[in-house]
């Protein structure tokens, strides 16, 4: 078996497979940026009282929720062009593909949140003249948050991985290197070998600092 | 203080109050009893509004809660509530429980509620807990600091809605003595309780309530010693 594999050799790609860990780590970082926003609104959404904003924020998690990340890179990719006359480069539409999906599981961990607070510290901040915005803001919304980041790092891994699938779409992240090199050079094994120990460093390393995070969050 | 004219709640089918009258005078203690299910919290709960009321009306410190021009937190900022299950915010120190409503409500400064809290965490025993998080104190002492917290908006009638019903029996004397303490400087009180003998002592009155109604009231002497109701006297001997 010795000398079959050359493992050395993989040294030679660094340059391109650290293009692509820079894509993956750019498109993940601006994407889920976006998609909490998105999750913060939307989940709220699904909270709310207006019917109108309710009914689109039911529709946009149901949607993305019941349809695959492939199907959805590649319909924002190839499809939405042909509607809108307007072609986005690969990474814009990667960047959007994770915001949007992110965006909608983030929106039911934002509800699930803030509705698992309970109605006793509503009422405590209303019986004290708050308004409703100022109770959000003050009492249920910090909480709720605290209770957000452990299903919030499970969304974040998930996503970071999702990103792999972007390589169908060009995007020139990590897995697209990846398959790059290993078509031309024939070492499917070491290659793939490394790309994935490239995601579990980042997986691990969000893991760690998420746990930091925690333990910071519960000092009291 | 309170004047409430023909309430009616209903949940839903379920009609809960069934036509309340009652009148509370300004620093006048009325302790409210009754069975489980009677409609004691929902009654409690009328008056600030956090249920909303279905027929009648209900009249707080002048201002008619029906009204849509009243404005209903301004309304609250005059009426403290104190709960069964105290309720304090787990996120924030006891001072920072105490200072959140006078700060973003009242709008006073942090220093000038910082130092109302810690007068009122003297007056309720807790002074050297102010830095200290709710999940650190028995529930003697976190319902004591919901109290200090409601009286910080410096409110002009307080409700308590069986405030000692989640204590362990040792802890429930050192709330009392809190309520005791504020009835006698004067404090308007509509207090639910359970506790016959706090009721009997510091009461100016009493209301029974069973089914949604307002079976039976008049000084706690008369209640206790000579109900005139079949109700009030079943109920009593079941509890006394
Ligand atoms: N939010 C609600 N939705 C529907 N029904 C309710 C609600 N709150 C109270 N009820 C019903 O109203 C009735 C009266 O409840 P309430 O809590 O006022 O009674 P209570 O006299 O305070 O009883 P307890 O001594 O057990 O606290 C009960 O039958 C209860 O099921
Ligand atoms: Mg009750």
């Amino acid at each position: 078996m010795e000398g079959r594999f050359n493992w050395a050799g993989v040294i030679e790609f660094i340059p391109e497979l650290g293009t692509g860990l820079y894509y993956t780590l750019l498109i993940s970082i601006v994407g889920l940026l976006i998609g909490f926003i998105l999750g913060a609104i939307f989940g709220l959404g699904r909270i709310s009282k207006n019917k109108l904003f309710y009914g689109i924020s039911a529709v946009y998690v149901e949607v993305i929720r019941g349809t695959p990340v492939l199907v959805q890179a590649i319909w924002i990719f190839f499809a939405l062009p042909l509607i809108t006359g307007y072609n986005m480069d690969s990474v814009m539409a990667g960047i959007v593909v994770i915001a949007i999906n992110s965006g909608a599981y983030i929106a039911e961990i934002v509800r699930g949140s803030v509705q698992s607070i309970e109605k006793g510290q509503v009422e405590a901040g209303r019986s004290l003249g708050l308004s409703q915005n100022q109770t959000m803001r003050y009492i249920v919304w910090p909480q709720a948050f605290k209770r957000m980041i452990p299903p919030l790092g499970n969304q974040f891994i998930i996503s970071i991985k999702d990103t792999s699938l972007l390589s169908v779409i060009l995007v020139p992240e990590l897995m697209f290197q990846g398959r790059l090199i290993a078509s031309n050079y024939f070492n499917a094994v070491e290659i793939y070998t490394t790309v994935a120990v490239f995601y579990l460093f980042i997986t691990l390393t969000l893991s760690y600092v998420l746990r930091i995070v925690e333990r910071r969050l519960d000092v009291q | 203080m309170i004047k409430v004219k023909d309430l009616h709640k209903k949940f839903g089918d379920n009609e809960v109050l069934k036509g309340i009258d009652c009148e509370i005078q300004s620093s006048e203690v009325v302790c409210v009893i009754g069975p489980s299910g009677s409609g004691k919290s929902t009654f409690l709960r009328c008056l600030n509004m956090l249920e909303s009321i279905t027929s009648g009306d209900v009249e707080v410190d002048g201002q008619n809660l029906k009204d849509p021009k009243t404005n209903i937190n301004m309304v609250r900022t005059e009426v403290g509530m104190v709960f069964q299950q105290f309720n304090l915010f787990p996120h924030k120190t006891v001072i920072e429980n105490i200072m959140l409503a006078p700060e973003k409500v009242r709008k006073i400064s942090s220093s000038e509620a910082r130092e109302r809290g810690l007068k009122l965490l003297e007056k309720v025993g807790l002074s050297e807990k102010a830095d200290q998080y709710p999940s650190s104190l028995s529930g003697g002492q976190q319902q004591r600091v919901a109290i200090a917290r409601a009286l910080a908006m410096e409110p002009k009638l307080m409700l308590f809605d069986e405030p000692t019903s989640a204590l362990d029996p040792e802890l429930v004397g050192e709330v009392l003595e809190v309520m005791k303490q504020l009835a006698l400087e004067g404090m308007t009180m509509v207090v639910v309780t359970h506790e016959m003998g706090f009721a009997r002592e510091v009461a100016d009155r009493v209301l029974f309530m069973d089914e949604g109604i307002i079976m039976e009231e008049g000084k706690p002497e008369q209640i206790f010693s000579n109900p005139k109701s079949e109700r009030t006297k079943e109920f009593l001997n079941k509890v006394l």
